[in-house]
């Protein structure tokens, strides 16, 4: 956990309205774990005050420009443009200042992944995932159902493909891969893999269905939680969740940025659950992204 | 040619407030730094002039329903509904951690009903280790209808007096801006023996979300906080520094070290850093660093020379 003060690298339109940034990122292909999340800040400013997190999509290393320098180490966070804040950064360059806090949280249960998996990404949803992806032993065991409203919300599945991974892409509105909802898909891929551990990240609502679907199962379900957050280091207790077990009078809450963001699905209250997307009547996907 | 001499230039930051002594006027704002330790790994706690922490109750509280926080121009909203771990959970859980450092610690408290803030004052008194209390009064009493404390002179007298009968140790009151007079809670709770006052503590604010038309907050009303508020902060310091004898810590929207000067011209003798925080971990070291730099640049060797030296 560090505040870095580093630089963009690149900056790219990946589907309409979707981009792609590699940042200089420090010791992140060490540290950073699979679902963990940065907070970003886009510039020295008033507006947007705030940072922001993002889930990580990857850490890697790239050529240095010379070659007496040792390769440089990046991450990748893919971001969809919501709002005032994303749209500043989609107009960042190479060489651009930013800084990163992190990497934050906690990530994925890597125990979880040693039999079938199925790992389900609603829109922008899918970024905190490919890490996961990236890690599990024996990809072949290992399925992605990647879903959203139309094709433009569809991304990095070649990415997904080449680790060796089983792909099932689904719009709502057919305009690729099957029409419906990706947990039509999950339901089915259940019923092939009874087996599989499920790992999700998305919509409030696609979580809100992907754990009904798995609690009627009795399937073991990670999600990663997304809130509006101030700090990301566990100081503000602005984004917390309702934890299992939470009533008005006995009430329990959970930090999304420190216990968080990935739960087990079952130390998390669902009957009434309520997020700031809901609330706010979210954008669809926003959990690698906010606005 | 002459021979320049090399003089080691310093610059004394330290400055005293109720008997506490502050290695620099810089400390966090309570509910912005937790118990200290959620900051450790960015910011060496040895080099604040003081840690505040979240403000605890007699019981723990859980807090409000979410979404808790949202971003304003310059500034942000939050109602977090002061959750925190309890006053017994601290004393065993989290001021082992405080007391590893070489910084006052003063803890930052609330109640919710007069006895409640006795209690949780008597409880903290007989702690090692706590140089000072700040006692927030930015709640509302249930016993009383839910007027806020600190709104209300007569129950802020009444409240501070009660407290100050059950600690000796330096007792800060945290005022709310959100009174027709500030001046009017200053006095009653210098009266009622408070050893020094802090200010401001949030602004009450509202935004809504007009596409769904529901309040960005859960709770319909939060606290204003952030840059966008430095202005009306500096103000009421400035009006409170004037009728009080007692120190001042200002409060509200401070990011850098022109920020905290501000404050300490108009007559503060120290300041709290809040929202910055969330903003950058290291802030609180950028502006003690940056303040050092001020005064040599402007050849002040003492900072206390600074304090109250507005020119009118």
């Amino acid at each position: 956990m560090k505040n870095h003060k580093t630089i963009v690298l690149s900056n790219q339109e990946v589907s309409p309205g979707y981009f792609r940034m590699r940042i200089l990122a420090p010791d992140y292909t060490r540290l950073a774990r699979p679902g963990q999340f940065v907070m970003f800040r886009v510039q020295r400013a008033l507006l947007p005050l705030l940072r922001r997190p993002f889930g990580i999509f990857r850490a890697g290393f790239m050529p240095a420009d010379c070659d007496t320098m040792p390769p440089k180490e990046f991450i990748e966070i893919i971001y969809k443009v919501v709002g005032s804040g994303t749209e500043i950064m989609q107009g960042l360059h190479y060489g651009d200042p930013v800084e990163l806090l992190g990497p934050l949280g906690s990530g994925f249960d890597l125990n979880l992944t040693s039999g079938d998996s199925i790992l389900v990404g609603g829109g922008i949803g899918l970024v905190p995932l490919y890490m996961l992806a990236e890690s599990i032993a024996e990809p072949s065991r290992a399925e992605v159902l990647i879903g959203g409203r139309c094709r433009d919300d569809i991304i990095t599945v070649t990415e997904f493909e080449r680790l060796g991974v089983r792909t099932f892409v689904s719009t709502e509105d057919g305009s690729l891969g099957d029409r419906g909802l990706v947990t039509k898909v999950l339901e089915q891929r259940m019923e092939q893999k009874p087996q599989a551990k499920v790992f999700a990240c998305g919509p409030m609502p696609m979580i809100r269905a992907v754990e009904k679907i798995c609690r009627d199962k009795g399937v073991h379900l990670q999600v990663s939680m997304e809130e509006l957050m101030a700090c990301g280091v566990g100081a503000c207790l602005g984004c917390v969740v309702k934890g299992e077990g939470h009533t008005t009078e006995k009430p329990s809450y959970l930090c999304t940025c420190t216990v968080g963001p990935v739960f087990n699905a079952s130390d998390l209250a669902w009957d009434d659950h309520q997020s700031a997307s809901d609330v706010a009547g979210g954008d669809g996907c926003e959990c690698g992204a906010k606005p | 040619m002459k021979r320049r001499e090399k003089v080691e230039k310093t610059v004394n930051l330290q400055v005293d407030i109720a008997g506490i002594t502050l290695k620099n006027p810089i400390m966090p704002a309570s509910g912005t730094f937790g118990y200290g330790e959620e900051y450790a790994p960015y910011l060496d706690l040895n080099s604040l002039g003081a840690i505040v922490t979240k403000g605890l109750s007699l019981n723990p509280k859980a807090g409000n329903n979410t979404p808790r926080v949202c971003e304003t121009v310059g500034g942000m909203l939050n109602a977090i509904g002061l959750q925190n771990v309890g006053v017994e959970q601290f004393i065993h859980h989290k001021m082992p951690f405080l007391k590893q450092f070489d910084t006052p610690v003063i803890v930052n408290f609330f109640g919710n009903t007069q006895e409640e803030y006795g209690e949780v004052a008597a409880r903290l008194d007989e702690l090692p280790g706590v140089a000072g209390l700040e006692m927030n009064i930015s709640c509302p009493n249930v016993k009383h209808g839910g007027i806020v404390f600190g709104t209300d002179p007569k129950a802020a007298f009444a409240t501070v007096a009660a407290v100050r009968k059950k600690t000796s140790k330096p007792l800060i009151v945290k005022l709310t801006p959100n009174v027709t007079d500030i001046q009017v809670t200053a006095r009653a709770v210098e009266d009622a023996g408070a050893d020094a006052i802090s200010l401001i503590n949030t602004l009450t604010g509202m935004a809504v979300d007009v596409k769904t038309r529901q309040p960005r907050l859960a709770n319909t009303i939060g606290g204003l906080s952030g840059p966008a508020i430095r202005p009306i902060a500096v103000r009421l310091v400035h009006q409170v520094v004037q009728v009080v004898k007692v120190p001042v810590i200002g409060i509200g929207g401070i990011s850098r070290a022109m920020d905290a000067l501000e404050f300490l011209i108009v007559g503060a003798t120290a300041v709290q850093v809040g929202t910055a925080n969330f903003v950058d971990p290291n802030a609180m070291a950028t502006i003690i660093a940056e303040l050092k730099t001020f005064c040599l640049e402007e050849g002040i060797a003492d900072i206390n020379d600074l304090i109250g030296s507005l020119k009118v």
